[in-house]
């Protein structure tokens, strides 16, 4: 700290040992931050200590809206001697207890959610979901067998257990992926549709099946886990 | 005679000793005093003092995880007045159910609000998680950030679960006998953990018990933890991630 610092004397000079420059070398999947261009910055407060303020009432006063003119259902007192057709699960569980329908417990109950939370860990680890491009970048022979296959696959298995609520949503995905060859022409919609990635796929079938499936139960399943209409379903719903 | 003013009041409780002691700065008229209000208070500074512009669009996130944030609030403040009258006993339980729809004040209100920001709450973390997905937030360095969020997605499932059984009516008794049925499917461990969660074979007062207790202490514990984790995360992650940007340049700024 003592010491006289050395006079700073400017160095004009074209020559790379004179005049360091510095490459960074970034691999793809590093930390976005560094791939940042020019940004604009605003101050946290107000800006957005404001817009969560403004959230936070809106949550809350829509809440308490909802819990005026809506009661949350109350039954008679539990009764283990009297069980209710049909008894349901909470509606998040309603999916899982819809394929109770069609598989055996051990499946539906363990086998299929399993491999659900599994896979929605190793989400960020999977290469895939790292490197994907539009679904059609690739080898395009390989690639309409290997959807093919697939497709033929599931169907073949979930029609064996005459569960026809994801085999359908299985072949429409299947159909809109290969919709989704235009190259770039048709309707602002099929454009859209080429740039979706695999993983999106795979995601997008996967909620529209738990969606199915969970709306089956809830809204179209009555004594015995019959098919019912809403409107025909003994209460409760 | 001087006729009052507030803004004479307001000056001078800024102004008293007590305040100063407990707000350091001054009105927000500076950008300097504008970066005080959020480090030197302890529940603001997961922010940073600046953030970025596009940051603010409302789609950019949504705002998906913070209205599930603000409904496991709700739950907490509804959650802990509904304490008060309950006893997790049978067949109490329900009898407190129907204490609060006819006896006691606002306790219609407070049970609504708690059931209606449960399944807000469900709804919200799929959807944040989906709208995580589809615009790869997951992706480095936000990897374990999602991973946490996969555990506070379970944890929620679990407690509004445990919250089903809790008014002991017909429909609390079935949904939870047929969930827990399921969990016995579960080889080796299926059956001792199903003994373990109901405290018996069947779900009977040792269960509501058991699940009163994972309901209002265990749970939201658990809640708390890893949701800490995962908000001071996305600080040290660079803040929340958009819709992923067009990558017209890899160049790097020094």
């Amino acid at each position: 700290m003592s010491q006289a610092q050395q006079p700073l004397t400017p160095v004009e000079s074209n020559d790379p040992i004179m005049v360091p420059k510095r490459v960074a070398m970034v691999r793809p999947e590093t930390r976005p931050t560094l791939r940042r261009r020019e940004e604009k910055w605003v101050m946290t407060f107000p800006h957005l200590i404001v817009r969560e303020a403004i959230m936070f009432m809106m949550v809350v006063i829509g809440l308490a809206v909802i819990a005026l003119l809506f009661n949350a259902p109350l039954e008679g007192l539990a009764n283990p001697l009297e069980t209710p057709n049909p008894s349901k699960a909470p509606w998040y569980f309603l999916g899982l207890q819809e394929l109770l329908h069609y598989f055996p417990p051990v499946v539906a109950g363990v086998v299929i959610p399993g491999l659900v939370v599994t896979a929605l860990v190793v989400i960020p680890y999977a290469r895939i979901n790292l490197v994907a491009g539009p679904l059609w970048s690739g080898d395009k022979k390989r690639l309409t067998t290997a959807i093919a296959a697939v497709t033929v696959l599931l169907v073949i298995l979930f029609s064996a257990f005459q569960c026809w609520a994801i085999v359908v949503p299985s072949v429409i995905v299947a159909a809109a992926m290969f919709l989704a060859q235009s190259e770039g022409k048709g309707t602002p919609f099929r454009r859209f549709l080429t740039l979706v990635t695999l993983p999106e796929w795979i995601m997008t079938w996967f909620v529209l099946v738990a969606a199915i499936l969970t709306i089956i139960g809830t809204f179209f399943r009555g004594p015995g886990w019959s098919l019912v209409w809403p409107w025909n379903m003994y209460p409760p719903a | 005679m001087s006729t009052f003013q507030l803004s004479t009041l307001t000056t001078w409780i800024r102004s008293s000793a007590v305040y100063r002691s407990i707000v350091r700065h001054g009105v927000a008229d500076t950008n300097r005093n504008r970066s005080l209000i959020i480090f030197e208070n302890l529940f603001l500074h997961v922010h940073p003092v600046k953030v970025r512009e596009k940051t603010l669009k409302f789609s950019h996130t949504y705002w998906l995880g913070g209205i599930t944030l603000v409904a496991s609030f709700v739950l907490i403040a509804t959650g802990i007045l509904l304490m008060f009258y309950y006893h997790p006993s049978v067949p109490q339980a329900y009898r407190d159910m129907k204490e609060l729809m006819f006896v006691v004040d606002n306790g219609v209100f407070y049970r609504n609000m708690h059931r209606w920001a449960a399944h807000l709450m469900v709804l919200g973390a799929m959807l944040h998680m989906l709208r995580v997905f589809y615009h790869r937030a997951y992706q480095p360095p936000r990897q374990f950030n999602w991973v946490v969020g996969v555990i506070l997605l379970l944890i929620t499932l679990l407690l509004s679960y445990t919250g089903y059984l809790l008014p002991w009516d017909q429909l609390a008794f079935w949904g939870v006998s047929v969930g827990t049925n399921m969990a016995k499917e579960a080889p080796l461990i299926g059956k001792p953990l199903r003994f373990l969660l109901l405290g018996g074979n069947i779900v009977s007062e040792n269960a509501l018990l058991r699940f009163y207790v994972l309901h209002c202490v265990v749970l939201p514990t658990a809640l708390l933890l890893f949701l800490s984790v995962h908000i001071w995360r996305i600080r040290k992650d660079g803040g929340v991630q958009g819709p992923p940007e067009k990558a017209s340049s890899d160049e790097v700024e020094s």
